[in-house]
């Protein structure tokens, strides 16, 4: 068992250090030794420093298949934010500002059970504007702050169910 | 393709408008966090995009690698943002301060 996690700590660290250096060398876009060491030293810095950072979760087999269908849900995310985005901006050039908003703080209950499924959802919730999540509880209970009541209406709604598609739940 | 990036470029800096003038008539502490945290995103999306497009007009290695990083700054702010939006919501939180509603809401 503990020889396990130690090979799991050094696969997880050479692991950061192979993608670390290889953003280095995309972005440096300098290939001589100099820049190469400079980057390949400071990589297994990053590495020994936040190893265990990258590869917390234990290993799934199908977090190939998380990401994939992460990519899929991506351009839907942008449409919601983009739209959301628009009735802000109305809003904020709206004449009758006071009038026209209701802030409210409302509770609902997610069906979302592991951390990164929550993580998202909360993330995307406070990413889509005139929704910010102000808390999640232990047994997955939201707490929104909804600018106004058609902001509110949306939730959970569609998003939980996509986000609950792309976790598997 | 200029007026194109120029179109864009304008998009962009009218949701920082926008943005700016949220901050400053919205009613409350959680209120202004609306369009202080979430109009930027859509913001500096549209203003890099325009840029990114820009520097793509001649098309080299070195152009492509700029506007890789442009794209970057972009999903690293639409990761870090919501972050820090709920940093703060939760500092007022902490601190017990009463959202602004509306009278009728009032109890």
């Amino acid at each position: 068992m503990c020889s396990m996690t130690t090979n799991w700590k050094l696969t997880s660290f050479r692991l950061t250090v192979l993608i670390v250096f290889g953003l280095w060398v995309l972005f440096s876009g300098r290939f001589d030794p100099f820049h190469l060491t400079a980057g390949f030293i400071c990589s297994i810095i990053v590495g020994l420093m936040s190893g265990d950072l990258m590869f917390t979760a234990s290993p799934t087999r199908d977090i190939l298949l998380l990401w994939m269908r992460l990519a899929g849900f991506l351009p839907w995310l942008f449409y919601q934010v983009f739209r959301a985005n628009v009735h802000v901006l109305y809003l904020a050039f709206h004449p009758r500002l006071a009038q026209r908003i209701d802030p409210h703080i409302i509770e609902f209950d997610s069906r979302l059970t592991s951390d990164y499924a929550r993580t998202t959802f909360a993330n995307c919730i406070t990413l889509t504007p005139g929704t910010i999540t102000v808390s999640v509880s232990a047994v997955g209970r939201f707490r929104v702050h909804c600018i106004d009541a058609q902001s509110a209406a949306a939730l959970p709604g569609d998003m939980e169910a996509r986000i609950a598609k792309v976790f598997g739940e | 393709m200029n007026e194109l990036i120029t179109i864009i470029w304008l998009g962009g800096l009218l949701f920082f408008t926008g943005g700016s003038i949220g901050i400053l008539r919205f009613p409350d502490f959680y209120a202004r966090l609306h369009p202080a945290g979430k109009l930027d995103t859509a913001g500096q999306f549209l203003a890099l995009s325009a840029v990114a497009l820009y520097v793509l007009q001649d098309l080299s290695l070195h152009t492509f690698l700029t506007a890789a990083k442009l794209i970057l700054i972009v999903i690293f702010v639409y990761i870090t943002g919501p972050t820090a939006t709920h940093a703060i919501v939760d500092a007022g939180v902490r601190a017990v301060i009463e959202p602004w509603v509306q009278p009728e809401r009032r109890t």
